[in-house]
């Protein structure tokens, strides 16, 4: 049996268990309603095609911040700082779009930039001083959110205005988010190429696109190119790269730098939809942490993160239709605990090795070169849709 | 009672691609020790992992005492009393000597640790079998020959009676290996009983009473050692008669390629220097052997050599360029390659597959890339090649994750790899390390015929054999100094012993020194 076959089957199983185990909270709370709206949260996602359009949506930076934590797997590292990268990512697009009035791709381009820098320390304090990584990247989250809560609510323009906020542009008594693009800078709105008409949402725009393609490329990066080697083989071991003769400590860096770059382009590609402002935050950004899951979920395949950020992004938009039955906390909790069991599929996957011959010692490994690789977890969101239901519109409100 | 304490009857085991044990039976008598003999990949390790717990077998059954038993994993082996000492040690780094003993089976009361009593019953057990260790050192701070000890001690301390040594000697130096052998006499004096892994045919001759050989994972038949001999058990093992001896045309010296000068680099453990103020020269066409015993400043000199540690004074020259501060790829660029010491630490990439491993040191090569892009295809093809002409032995051929490749066949991996190069100075550490008579017997050639090709190449061995056989020159480290040079067709073993252990010295009086006079030589 393939390696890849294997991780595609971990991760469905993972997710199988964990609707299984979100159908018996439903019960143990409400039982008579439990499985009608069991089955809508399995088929909201595609009950409509405005659902759809938000799964797609939601689910283009999760793929980023995905792709953040995963490519620090790869390389040996664990990126939890893909929070605050993904903050200071939007804040920085947003900045370019509201306050220099830049058009899109320049603002993506500078939410790329800024998490490269935001990843860029950790990598730097790693490689020269050996502080790991995690601490550094917990800590920078939080200057990240901070830093970028005083900024939106301190800018000024010339006029003495806060520029960031909405009373610069209309009158508004909103203070604690910052201004719509639709009125600050529509060009910096990312493009819908018409897919909004067709979706008749106005959600849906060309960033999964982007981020699958994004994808796509860092795939080919880490298994054909002489960079992702080397990048793999300080991450899997760092004495046998120096013997090598690569250059260990600047890896470390360039791919805590590419990781950051990830996420932040994570937050460009969420707040320019122009769908969602960005509110002043008291919490990290839990879309950081959902990248976690969502590169546990795809093992840490480049391309299993677009199905698995697909998957999560889906059983959310499922979620709200258990409202108002069911409480919000009570939704936040399944999904939580789905998320959770997902993550579970590495577990899966070694247990799965055990029974099926094969080499348990190496089910981590990286498919080899000429192998065609096996993307994670699609059957997972597409399995799970059964009859189109019609489904209650839930609110549109994001933060 | 039964004859023998563990029967292995008709085990099967395998992996993707490969049978690692095809219909194999083996028989432990009470208080014998068994040697396991076989080429790398044989599977002995296999074998062993089966009878531990590590691996479930596909067919086959093992009895205990004449009872049939199911071992599922390593805590029912250790319930039945068999431990295990493996091929490349389990012990935790940054543990200490004790906690890696008493770990999984720490003593407590009402779950507090109670460390003293562990303490006790560790030093009791080291005392009575001579197991020197320090109780409180961390393993990544004691030599290989400790830990080896500290593995032999958690066996003894879980009270094992069944003793388990996968290739225990191939890490440690004559003295340690006498010792080690000592040790087992003494275990078999008490009753226990030991299935003894190596390669060293001397080894099995002193000190085991049967032997059992696999080939290609079938069983090829178990003798009495009173009745056989080292070539027929080799023959038994190979298939064909192995040479022993070394062959060698007559020597044709050229330039020099490597140039040592005053080198010292200082140690990580003490304040002394490591090494100190080593000099001497290479040349093409020249094998030149530095021996000793192991901690003598060996590791840390090729360290300095190849790159992978700084010096403190001193200066390295290769083919006429200063490398003493090169980077590590551009001396791999100028020459030279390295067979590192530890093959799991630098020498690959576990979670790499074999082929990627075979480019370790040329992925960078416009044969391999083309724009920063690897070439699949001719990475396949000179993989192909590599296993080829080395016999590496694997489950999967070139796609095979090296983790899961016999500890042999990694090292035949990495001795391909840099013979490969074709290298101006070749710098081998252990080469042979692990590897069975047939192995041995080919890398010699190669090492040879490098030497033949004109180029040079500096041997590290701990191993008398081989610092006999193989090179032309030999150098004695002793404490960090060169403390000897010979001719190895001039000089005795026994000679040589008293260099490497500090009795003698070429160019000191180390009578004097050790009696603290003031007498200069000469
Ligand atoms: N976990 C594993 N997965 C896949 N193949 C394996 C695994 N372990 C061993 N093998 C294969 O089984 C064969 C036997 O390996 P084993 O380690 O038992 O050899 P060995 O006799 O101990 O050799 P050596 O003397 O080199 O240590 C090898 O070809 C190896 O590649
Ligand atoms: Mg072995």
């Amino acid at each position: 049996m393939k390696k890849g076959m294997i991780s595609v089957l971990a991760s469905v199983i993972s997710i199988l268990v964990g609707l299984l185990f979100g159908l018996l909270l439903l019960i143990v709370v409400n039982p008579a309603m439990a499985f009608p709206k069991f089955g809508e949260l399995l088929t909201a996602g595609v009950s409509s095609l405005p659902k759809l359009a938000k799964v797609l949506y939601q689910a283009a930076p999760l793929v980023m911040t995905g792709l953040a934590v995963a490519f620090a797997f790869k390389t040996g590292l664990f990126n939890i700082g893909a929070s605050g990268q993904y903050t200071v990512g939007a804040f920085c697009a947003l900045a370019c779009a509201i306050i220099f009035q830049m058009p899109w791709w320049i603002c993506l381009i500078a939410s790329l930039v800024a998490g490269a820098v935001w990843g860029f320390f950790p990598g730097l304090f790693k490689s020269l001083f050996n502080v790991n990584e995690v601490i550094t990247s917990i800590m920078f989250n939080w200057i990240g959110m901070m830093a970028v809560n005083l900024l939106c609510m301190n800018l000024k323009n010339a006029a003495g205005q806060l520029v960031m906020l909405p009373t610069a542009w209309v009158s508004s008594p909103i203070k604690d988010r910052t201004a719509a693009l639709s009125y600050a800078n529509p060009s910096a709105m990312i493009p819908k190429m018409g897919l909004d008409r067709l979706f008749q949402s106005n959600y849906m725009n060309i960033s999964i696109f982007i981020a699958a393609l994004v994808a796509v490329l860092l795939w080919v990066v880490l298994n054909r190119t002489t960079f992702g080697y080397e990048l793999k083989a300080c991450g899997y071991n760092k004495n046998a790269s120096i013997y090598a003769g690569i250059n260990a400590k600047r890896n470390i860096v360039l791919s805590m730098v590419i990781s950051g770059a990830m996420a932040g382009l994570g937050g460009g590609l969420y707040y320019l939809a122009g769908t969602a402002d960005y509110t002043i935050q008291k919490a990290l950004l839990p879309m950081g942490f959902n990248g976690i899951s969502v590169a546990l979920l795809a093992t840490s395949n480049p391309i299993g993160t677009i199905f698995s950020a697909l998957f999560i992004s889906y059983i959310q938009v499922g979620g709200e239709s258990l409202q108002p039955v069911y409480a919000k906390e009570m939704i936040d909790i399944i999904i939580a605990v789905i998320i959770y069991l997902s993550a579970f599929a590495l577990l899966t996957k070694n247990i799965i090795s055990k029974y099926i011959r094969t080499d348990k010692t190496n089910v981590n490994a990286e498919p080899v070169p000429p192998a065609a690789p096996v993307p994670a977890a699609e059957t997972g969101a597409v399995d799970s849709g059964e009859v189109p239901e019609k489904t209650v519109e839930s609110e549109g409100e994001d933060k | 009672m039964s004859e023998y304490v563990i029967e292995m009857l008709n085990i099967t085991k395998e992996f993707p691609g490969i049978k690692a044990n095809d219909n194999i039976t083996l028989q432990l008598k009470h208080g014998e020790v068994h040697a396991l003999l076989g080429e790398n990949g044989a599977g002995k390790s296999t074998l062993m992992s089966v009878l531990f717990g590590l691996y479930q077998p596909e067919a086959g059954v093992i009895k205990k005492d004449g009872v049939e038993v199911k071992i599922n994993n390593p805590n029912d082996a250790n319930a039945l009393n068999i431990g295990m000492v493996h091929q490349h040690f389990k012990l935790v780094e940054v543990f200490t000597v004790l906690d890696n003993i008493i770990l999984g089976a720490e003593p407590n009361k009402m779950g507090f640790l109670q460390k003293a009593e562990a303490r006790k019953k560790v030093i009791e057990l080291s005392e009575r079998y001579g197991l020197q260790v320090d109780p409180d050192a961390k393993i990544e701070d004691i030599s290989v020959g400790m830990q080896q000890r500290v593995e032999i001690l958690k066996m003894l301390y879980r009270d094992n009676d069944i003793l388990i040594f996968d290739e225990p000697t191939a890490v440690l130096t004559p003295q340690e290996i006498d010792e080690l052998m000592e040790i087992m006499r003494n275990f078999t004096k008490e009753g226990k009983s030991i299935l003894f892994i190596t390669h060293k045919l001397n080894e099995i001759m002193a000190v085991a009473d049967r032997c059992t050989v696999l080939r290609k994972g079938k069983y090829m038949g178990t003798v009495n050692i009173k009745d056989t001999t080292k070539e027929e058990l080799s023959r038994m093992m190979v298939g064909r008669d192995v040479k022993f001896e070394v062959d060698k045309a007559e020597q044709k010296l050229g330039d020099v390629v490597l140039d040592v000068q005053n080198v010292t680099v200082p140690s990580k453990i003490h304040a002394n220097n490591a090494v100190k103020n080593v000099s001497f020269q290479v040349r093409a066409g020249e094998i030149v052997c530095l021996a000793g015993i192991e901690g003598n400043g060996q590791t840390q000199f090729v360290y300095a050599l190849t790159g992978l540690d700084k010096m403190s004074e001193g200066k390295i020259t290769l083919c006429g360029h200063d490398i003493s501060n090169a980077k590590i790829r551009d001396r791999s660029k100028l020459g030279m390659s390295h067979i590192p010491e530890d093959r799991h630490k630098h020498g690959l990439v576990l979670d790499f597959s074999l082929e990627q491993n075979l480019v370790l040191q040329r992925y960078w090569q416009p044969e391999f890339q083309n724009k920063g892009f690897i070439r699949n295809k001719e990475v396949r093809e000179y993989a192909e090649k590599l296993i080829k002409q080395y016999d590496i032995r694997s489950g999967q051929g070139p796609v095979t994750t090296a983790r899961s490749m016999s500890g042999g066949n990694q090292q035949k991996a990495i001795v391909a790899r840099e013979i490969d190069k074709v290298p101006d100075l070749l710098v081998a550490v252990q080469p042979t390390r692990g590897l069975d008579v047939g192995a041995i017997e080919y890398i010699h050639e190669q090492l040879v015929a490098q030497r033949d090709a004109g180029r040079a190449v500096l041997l590290v061995s701990l191993e008398l054999e081989e610092v006999m056989s193989v090179p032309d020159r030999i150098l004695v480290m002793y404490e960090g100094e060169i403390v000897g040079e010979f001719n190895p067709k001039e000089v005795t073993v026994e000679e040589l012993g008293l260099y490497m252990a500090g009795a003698k010295n070429m160019y000191r009086d180390v009578g004097a020194k050790e009696q603290g006079k003031e007498r200069e030589a000469e």
